[in-house]
């Protein structure tokens, strides 16, 4: 299988919505070795993801993201919240979400898919089944999948 | 009279006694009377015999001499007897020939026929008596005598022994009714105390309760005295036995709210052991990610203290992530269970020995089963159970191809036991115990991997569907590790 590199020089903007800075570390160190140039922006609960996403207060210039990580246990407010307000919204629900959570637990996942979630995945317990499946996403969603670009 | 089974002991006692006495002094009024009367009959016969005898001597000459009257004179003689009604001197020939009469115009009667070879022959009548005697002189018959008596001497004998009967047996059925209440008190109140007493016993179970003992030395005392003793024993098996009752349910209680508390704290322990690996995981995971991500990327760029220290770590965590994770699937066997319902265990073999083909493939091992039958279980942890156990068969091996053969047979109770045959390497006796325990392995972690949970959750799965776990082994020879589980769960 040939996997087509995007061309344009434009790097992917990715945000990982994460609460533990170690996973989110992780996320980044996986992702720094990736084929396509990327910038990971994080959001540590979801308040912030919703800020970032809606460009409020101090995320007033974010970029809007071709990708999004989003942890489910999160403080404040939960990913499912964060899952549900951004597939019911127009302009963003176009973004596809990878869920990726520690969870294996089945009502988890049902209720993600129904939600609309684009995939969910549990965070491997080994390190370098991590890496790898962080590559993974990286590798399908960013080099293989075809994104929608953005529709303004 | 003699309907007498409702009445009271006293009522009973008092009609026996009258009953008694009444008829005892009836049967001897009868018995004196009967014997009276017989005896005054022959007395009279007797009498009449000899004025019959006297009238017929002294009639000889006037019959000889044919001179009715001077017979007549005789027969008057008879005046003297008042019970006499009548007399008459006949023939030979049978004809009257002299006659007296009480009262007056009186007839001869017909002459009665003296039985042959008899001189006198008398008959009673219509309450009157008849005698007929022939007149003998000279060894020749001359003529006969009749004599006609009445037998008020007899009727005036019973009116006056009627009377006397009379008087006796009221006299006698009042001192019965006397003497009756006498004995009744001696009696029959002792009776019917002890009546009363066993009656507030059997309705009220009150043990304690004595009757009066009587004072005299009868069958009645004794009776007494053995009621109480009876009593006392009763009472005092009553006690120990309320006594023993309320030890019991003493018991019971405790045992029970024992039970409850250690539910309680067993649920909290699991639940404690869940929450905790649980959340334990998280930075775990964070150790051992970063000691790896460590190890990784600066080995060799540090010393080589620095590289086995960081080997350490890694490994360290790693099999820290291992415990954990098996201490977790422990926990979700009471936790996460699903419901008991009707599945087949040669299914659930079946799906184990898929989920084990990469190890039995690899050490070219043979499992083999028996048919094998449907049970209620939870049919993942069925699944469970059997890859634990057959793993571990393959894994254990000896220096032979792995072979492990698993059967089933009912016992004698409602019980299926599965057995799981294998020729490993074999289990020393004194380590059946250990190797159910949490943790506990027989090997060290450089000859076969693992934690040492894998048969204790075997054991918790058997115990959790109602069964129970067990081995027999000899080293060097293999293992059956048998499960017993309930037909119906």
């Amino acid at each position: 299988m040939t996997i087509t590199i995007r061309e344009n020089a434009t790097p992917i903007e990715i945000l990982l919505v994460e609460d533990s800075p170690g996973d989110a570390r992780l996320t980044q160190e996986a992702m720094r070795d990736a084929k396509v140039q990327n910038n990971l922006h994080i959001a540590s609960d979801g308040m912030e993801a919703t800020s970032f996403l809606w460009r409020r207060g101090k995320h007033a210039n974010a970029p809007r993201p071709d990708l999004i990580l989003l942890d489910l246990n999160l403080p404040k407010k939960g990913g499912r919240e964060v899952l549900e307000e951004i597939k019911l919204d127009p302009s963003l629900k176009s973004i596809p979400i990878v869920v990726l959570t520690t969870s294996a637990a089945e009502e988890d996942v049902l209720r993600s898919y129904q939600l609309h979630a684009n995939c969910y995945i549990t965070k491997p317990v080994d390190l370098d089944q991590f890496l790898k499946v962080v590559k993974a996403i990286d590798n399908f969603w960013l080099a293989i999948v075809k994104l929608p670009s953005d529709p303004k | 009279m003699l309907r007498v089974r409702g009445h009271s002991i006293t009522k009973k006692l008092t009609r026996m006694n009258m009953l008694v006495s009444g008829a005892a002094l009836l049967l001897a009024c009868l018995a004196f009377v009967a014997y009276d009367v017989l005896a005054i009959r022959q007395a009279i016969v007797h009498n009449l015999s000899i004025q019959a005898q006297i009238a017929g001597s002294n009639s000889v000459s006037a019959l000889l001499f044919n001179d009715p009257h001077d017979a007549e004179k005789t027969l008057s003689a008879l005046k003297a007897a008042p019970n006499i009604l009548s007399a008459h001197i006949y023939t030979t020939g049978g004809l009257p020939f002299a006659t007296y009469s009480r009262e007056r115009g009186g007839k001869a009667p017909t002459l009665p026929a003296i039985p042959a070879g008899q001189t006198e022959a008398h008959w009673f009548k219509d309450g009157q008596i008849v005698l007929v005697r022939s007149i003998i002189f000279q060894a020749k018959p001359t003529g006969s005598v009749y004599i006609q008596s009445d037998l008020r001497e007899i009727n005036d004998r019973l009116k006056r022994y009627a009377g006397i009967a009379a008087i006796v047996l009221l006299t006698s059925l009042l001192a019965a009714l006397l003497v009756s209440s006498i004995f009744q008190r001696a009696v029959a109140e002792p009776i019917t105390h002890l009546a009363g007493i066993a009656g507030v016993v059997s309705r009220d179970k009150d043990y304690s309760v004595r009757a009066t003992p009587t004072g005299s030395r009868d069958e009645l005392a004794t009776l007494i005295e053995t009621f109480n003793e009876m009593l006392a024993q009763i009472q005092e098996r009553d006690g120990a036995l309320q006594k023993a009752h309320h030890e019991l349910k003493q018991r019971v209680q405790e045992l029970a709210r024992r039970a409850q508390e250690l539910a309680r704290s067993n649920a909290e322990l699991e639940q404690f052991a869940y929450v905790a690996s649980h959340d334990l995981q998280e930075p775990l995971r964070m150790v051992a990610s970063y000691t790896q991500l460590l190890g990784q990327r600066y080995k060799g760029r540090l010393d080589s203290d620095a590289d086995e220290f960081i080997a350490y770590a890694v490994d360290g965590a790693h099999r820290m992530q291992l415990l954990i994770g098996d201490l977790l699937a422990y926990c979700r066997v009471g936790t996460t269970g699903k419901e008991l319902c009707e599945t087949s265990s040669e299914a659930a073999l079946e799906q184990a020995l898929l989920n084990l083909q990469g190890a039995i493939q690899e050490s070219s091992g043979v499992v083999t089963h028996d048919p094998l039958p449907t049970v209620v279980a939870d049919g993942s942890q069925l699944v469970q159970l059997f890859q634990n156990v057959v793993g571990n068969a393959i894994k254990y091996r000896s220096a032979e191809l792995p072979r492990v053969h698993v059967s089933a047979k009912k016992n004698g109770g409602n019980e299926w036991i599965f057995s799981m045959r294998d020729n490993g390497l074999g289990i020393e006796p004194k380590y059946f115990g250990k190797i159910f325990v949490m943790f506990q392995r027989l090997h060290g972690r450089e000859e076969f991997s693992g934690t040492g949970i894998g048969l204790t959750v075997c054991k918790k799965i058997a115990e959790r569907h109602g069964g129970r776990m067990w081995v027999e082994s000899e080293p060097g020879k293999g293992s059956t590790f048998y499960v017993a589980l309930p037909e119906r769960g």
